[in-house]
């Protein structure tokens, strides 16, 4: 099974990734740089964290404009699955593939830190692995991870149940005491309407090992080979 | 010739930048202010001659220079 890790000028967690996803039995992660044009032959997309472009204008602003991302549409346009971790989601924001925008930190701090986040939709791509409302300790270092949509889009993302994550208390509640950077509705992480395309302020790929405080990112990476794999066997 | 380029958050978008500086301003000497929203400004030079300027202009307004869930923008010239 093979995921493609997109690498942009200042992204930094695309070693993160690769590291991860390879350490993983039966994946094969590859690094694809953003001036390449084709994503041929890969089972999956990920759009790492880091500075894109230095986050210059916006962050991801202009990362959407690199080459690869006319492939990165498409393929997502065609069901592939896609997951864009911290820059990654601001990535997808940025192109429209997922609704919304990540703004400043409400606190205005960058915040590095171990949160923990419940999953809200069991039955996604990204999450099947995981118990309804089980709760995921994931690390997040961000300083505009601050998730906002108008109304209308928020209502949408919650009735077609888009909203995949949101940060909770340790005993798994969701309120504002959990929100660490300001994102309505503790908005951490959401997918589009088709459910193939996911983003996430939090990373994952930082919690692939117990040595590194969690490995409940495994969780989204597994959920996503078993989605891979049963596809598979549905085509066949 | 020089085009200006103003953008701005949105009314519904948390500013915590403006907030901070308003709460500095009221700090040191001026609790008349009532808000500070902060956005960004952009000088471009461009070619007199440039054809189709004001709508190719806007088109990248839209698409690279704001994110129109977030800010709103303005071209002065």
């Amino acid at each position: 099974m093979k995921f493609a890790v997109i690498q942009f000028p200042g992204s930094n967690c695309d070693q993160d990734c690769l590291a991860a996803l390879n350490g993983i039995a039966g994946v094969r992660a590859e690094y694809v740089w953003h001036k390449k044009t084709s994503l041929d032959g890969c089972d999956a997309i990920v759009l790492p964290g880091g500075f894109s472009y230095g986050d210059y204008l916006r962050c991801g602003a202009i990362a959407r404009f690199s080459p690869i991302m006319a492939s990165v549409v498409e393929e997502a346009r065609n069901g592939k699955l896609v997951i864009g971790t911290c820059n990654g989601f601001q990535v997808l924001c940025e192109i429209g593939l997922l609704p919304g925008a990540l703004v400043r930190n409400r606190a205005l701090h960058f915040i590095c830190d171990l949160v923990t986040t419940r999953v809200e939709v069991a039955d996604s791509a990204f999450t099947h692995g995981c118990a309804q409302g089980s709760l995921l300790r994931l690390p997040i270092a961000h300083g505009e991870g601050c998730y906002f949509a108008d109304e209308p889009t928020l209502r949408e993302l919650n009735e077609r149940r888009q909203i995949i994550l949101r940060y909770a208390t340790a005993d798994g509640r969701i309120d504002a005491s959990a929100n660490p950077n300001g994102s309505v509705e503790n908005i951490a992480g959401i997918c589009n309407r088709e459910g193939n395309v996911f983003g996430l302020m939090p990373h994952p790929d930082r919690a692939c090992e117990e040595r590194l405080g969690s490995a409940d990112g495994l969780k989204i990476f597994q959920s996503m080979m078993t989605t891979i794999e049963s596809r598979r066997q549905q085509a066949a | 010739m020089k085009v200006k380029v103003l953008v701005t958050p949105k009314a519904a978008v948390l500013d915590p930048q403006g907030v901070a500086v308003r709460d500095a301003m009221k700090h040191l000497g001026m609790p008349e202010v009532h808000s500070v929203r902060i956005g960004k400004y952009l000088e471009i030079e461009v070619d007199d001659k440039t054809p189709n300027l004001d709508s190719r202009l806007n088109d990248l307004c839209r698409d690279l220079l704001s994110n129109p869930v977030i800010e709103d923008y303005e071209v002065v010239k």
